[in-house]
């Protein structure tokens, strides 16, 4: 994928993690902030099906910005062929791990699976 | 640390000082370093008698043709045309023989090769990898006619079309600011500030047609991206250049803004 293609994926993952986020925290101003970190409201929000696709949103926005951030400081930290190869496939490898092991969590919540 | 001090010749010039007024003796340290040696870097330093005019080139040379003349300095032209005496002047990227002594306000004078570059000897450092991305980006006019054939008519530009590049032509590939670039300090294959000003020159220039092939060659792992917009190559820039602009300008055209 060219370069141009990534970095317009990196500042449009920036920016709609910058809302979905301001999103999430108007949603904890609903109630106070002791409240909304009880167990019961926890888990209501993953049983709201539009909050937990949000969750979900934010998650793999955040995957794909943090993942792109790390690779290209490990780009400009040290060159070599293998050692990019390893990186790009490395960021790439991490960032799917964390979207599934994420969504796993999001799903289990939102089915009552504890 | 070896402090040499000047023969006859020159105490003489500092006698003159102490009478006149006229001339001022500073510390010259520069830094000595022989890599294909294995000499790690050292500090010489010289009593240079200066005047209010004398180029840190000028002292530099001043101690190669009466202190040791085994300085290894790069230079040519003396006017900063030819980009040859790029050098660290007390910690900033300049160009020795367009910095004054005195506009230094300071009676030690360190002088160092230009970060970011293999040295060769003591401040003498190598272009290879500058001048190759020079050529990388294609530095000059592309397009499938000539305007050297009789039929042709000459590529005719408004003051405006002129405008959007001229300044980066003013380019004279010293180096300075891939040496002040804080990227180039850690990704050693980034295209750096010089190469990528090049690029956006003829990226800009309306009668330029390689457009296309330029912006796929800066738009790479190590190309445009890299640039974290520090801003220290438009400030060390001797011809008044600003290559950081030119960088978020060409960025422009591959994030689809400038058509």
């Amino acid at each position: 994928m060219r370069e141009s293609i990534i970095m317009k994926i990196h500042y449009g993952t920036a920016l709609g993690a910058v809302v979905l986020v301001a999103v999430h925290i108007l949603m904890r101003m609903t109630q106070n902030f002791g409240q909304s970190l009880q167990y019961q409201n926890v888990i209501a929000n993953y049983h709201f099906l539009p909050y937990a696709l949000m969750l979900e949103a934010v998650l793999i926005l955040l995957s794909v910005h943090g993942f792109n951030g790390l690779r290209v400081i490990l780009l400009e930290l040290k060159q070599g062929s293998g050692y990019e190869k390893m990186v790009n496939y490395g960021s790439l490898a991490a960032m799917a791990i964390l979207i599934a092991y994420g969504s796993r969590t999001i799903l289990m919540a939102g089915m009552g699976v504890s | 640390m070896a402090v040499v001090t000047a023969p006859t010749s020159s105490e003489e010039l500092i006698t003159i000082e102490k009478t006149s007024g006229e001339l001022n003796t500073i510390t010259l340290r520069i830094a000595r370093s022989n890599p294909a040696e294995g000499h790690e870097t050292t500090y010489s330093e010289f009593k240079v008698p200066v005047k209010k005019w004398t180029t840190v080139l000028e002292a530099i040379l001043y101690v190669k043709q009466n202190l040791d003349h085994a300085v290894a300095v790069r230079y040519s032209c003396r006017q900063a045309s030819c980009g040859s005496c790029g050098m660290k002047i007390n910690g900033k990227p300049s160009l020795a023989c367009y910095t004054k002594v005195s506009e230094l306000h300071s009676n030690i004078i360190t002088v160092e090769p230009m970060n970011n570059f293999p040295i060769i000897r003591d401040l003498a450092v190598d272009f290879k990898q500058l001048i190759s991305n020079h050529k990388k980006m294609k530095p000059f006019i592309i397009r499938e006619d000539s305007e050297v054939t009789p039929e042709s008519k000459e590529f005719i530009q408004t003051p405006k079309d002129v405008e959007k590049y001229l300044q980066f032509s003013y380019c004279i590939k010293c180096g300075l600011c891939n040496a002040a670039c804080p990227t180039m300090a850690t990704d050693t294959s980034f295209i750096g500030p010089q190469g990528l000003a090049q690029a956006y020159r003829y990226v800009a220039d309306n009668r330029d047609k390689g457009k296309e092939d330029r912006l796929k060659i800066v738009d790479d792992a190590h190309g445009i991206w890299r640039c974290h917009f520090a801003g220290s190559c438009s400030q060390v820039c001797p011809k008044g250049v600003d290559p950081a602009m030119a960088i978020q300008l060409l960025r422009g055209y591959l994030l689809g803004f400038t058509k």
